[in-house]
């Protein structure tokens, strides 16, 4: 192609322009678009439930993906710290996923079960009650906000119409599962069930 | 990956590179050799030229290297569509192999302590270095970095154990993980009832009572309290359930906090590290706690020798 033609068309150049960028992202981005959409579930993963649907609302809403990956990468230090490195089926409810991309605060992906509940609470309320080194916010005004089944409820619907597979069931069960819980309790079961359903491995 | 994205991947790399040395040489060899018209015509601003010298040889071939380097990557490594690449490298592979060698490297190491009872990696001093590693970077988030605990976190530094503290049940603490539980009984006893079951267990640890109440809980607490805490509060470290003699609290022991205790009940739980640590860390950190408690043989040297210095 001649030179002069290119440069005497602007437009024609953006077009060429925007065309050579692309490429990359046609060869690298699009074909993962439709790859997630036929990744199976982890064994035993299932939508969250409401009360953790709940806490995933606050951890996303609070900005804990600022500081905290959800995404154990394939490193031999990563997974000695953290455990089994994180799979894609263990994220296909997860909309948006929060691998994050930034780490101020040690990764999330298997925190479920590391700790007991009222570690938690005290933890999310001042960091520094048992961890002194730590510079994390507290986040004390969670205990005072009680949960809305509605909310939950209009949530879970939104998230069955994308494909996750909800029951009549779960649907009846939100207002027991929410009744006279706090934004603290959601949160704190959506961390206890963080990894729950990743590949399981002994430490060597 | 399903055959269309395999190609439609293998078809725009592809082309790509074979657009690309295409570009090179096509441009490369019009202006090669042609060095008095060295300027690509245009003149801007009444004497702008722009300079359109053919591409160094030194830079063509660089760049031609580095597209026979892609071709060698893209046949040895993963990259063109589905293709594994000849040297069948994963991140998953790489990892496992790096694991696999660190665990050689540790195996080595604690190989040593396997066989060894707890007893004497308490003396031992790499043992303890190890035990003390394990410790902070997993079980001080809880305990404390000195092992001194906090509320509503066992102390481990004072000899007082809610399981036992041999050295199997501190290894079987640590490993399985334990879920203490005091029932609520705000229910069964009432606010008077409270009052007069926390004035009695004041008075178990020594503590200032109020009289009648302690006299009227120590009924109370024989109906309601003795199948955990046994008829003389010494505790049962079969449940977990504390001690009530020995003015060590978890959960705080003025009269406020045990009657909090009573009426709400308490929960504590210690996660299982098993499958987290592997046993070796796990007996390695139950080692380091030990160490850290007065040690129950020194206790009980100790008191023959207080008895003889006790003798005429």
């Amino acid at each position: 192609m001649n030179h002069a033609i290119l440069e005497k068309n602007i437009g024609l150049m953006a077009v060429l322009v925007a065309v050579v960028i692309a490429i990359g992202g046609l060869v690298e981005i699009v074909p993962l678009m439709f790859q997630a959409q036929v990744i199976d579930p982890a064994p035993g993963l299932k939508p969250y439930p409401p009360l953790e649907l709940a806490g995933r609302d606050v951890y996303v809403r609070e900005g804990c993906y600022n500081c905290h990956s959800q995404m154990i990468r394939t490193l031999a230090s990563e997974v000695q710290r953290y455990g089994h490195y994180s799979v894609a089926g263990e994220s296909v409810y997860d909309r948006p996923f929060q691998w994050g991309s930034k780490r101020t605060g040690p990764d999330l992906a298997r925190v479920g079960g590391r700790y007991s509940d009222d570690w938690q609470r005290v933890h999310l309320t001042n960091p520094r009650d048992v961890v002194p080194e730590s510079n994390m916010p507290g986040f004390p005004w969670l205990a005072g906000n009680k949960l809305s089944a509605d909310d939950i409820t209009a949530h879970m619907r939104g998230l069955a119409r994308l494909g996750d597979p909800y029951t009549k069931a779960d649907f009846d069960g939100v207002a027991a599962a929410v009744e006279g819980k706090t934004e603290m309790d959601a949160l704190i079961a959506y961390l206890q069930g963080l990894g729950k359903f990743g590949p399981k491995e002994t430490q060597p | 990956m399903s055959a269309f994205w395999n190609w439609y991947i293998i078809a725009l790399v592809v082309a790509n590179v074979v657009g690309i040395v295409w570009l090179l040489l096509a441009t490369a060899r019009r202006k090669r050799g042609v060095v008095e018209q060295a300027t690509t015509g245009h003149i801007w601003d009444e004497d702008l030229q722009e300079l359109n010298n053919p591409l160094p040889l030194w830079w063509l071939g660089l760049f031609l290297i580095s597209v026979v380097f892609t071709a060698c990557y893209l046949a040895f490594y993963p990259g063109l569509g589905s293709t594994v690449g000849a040297l069948g490298w994963t991140s998953n592979k790489e990892v496992a192999a790096d694991l696999d060698e660190n665990r050689r490297k540790l195996e080595a190491v604690f190989a040593r302590f396997r066989d060894q009872p707890i007893e004497q990696l308490e003396r031992d001093p790499q043992a303890q270095t190890l035990g003390h590693n394990v410790f902070v970077n997993n079980c001080a988030a809880c305990h404390g970095s000195d092992a001194r605990g906090a509320k509503g976190y066992p102390n481990l530094t004072d000899g007082d154990w809610l399981y036992g503290g041999t050295p199997d049940t501190v290894v079987a603490s640590i490993a399985k993980g334990r879920h203490g539980t005091m029932p609520p009984w705000a229910a069964v006893l009432g606010d008077q009832g409270i009052e007069e079951v926390a004035n009695y267990v004041l008075t178990l640890s020594g503590q200032n009572a109020d009289a009648a109440l302690a006299a009227a809980g120590k009924a109370r607490f024989t109906a309601t309290c003795i199948a955990c805490h046994g008829p003389e509060g010494k505790g049962n470290p079969l449940l977990g359930a504390p001690n009530l003699t020995d003015n060590i609290w978890l959960y705080g022991g003025t009269l406020d906090d045990i009657k909090a205790s009573i009426r709400n009940g308490r929960s504590g739980s210690m996660p299982a590290w098993e499958n987290v640590l592997g046993m070796d860390r796990v007996r390695l950190a139950a080692a380091w706690v030990l160490a850290q408690a007065p040690r129950a043989e020194t206790a009980t040297a100790a008191a023959p020798a207080a008895g003889e210095a006790g003798q005429p």
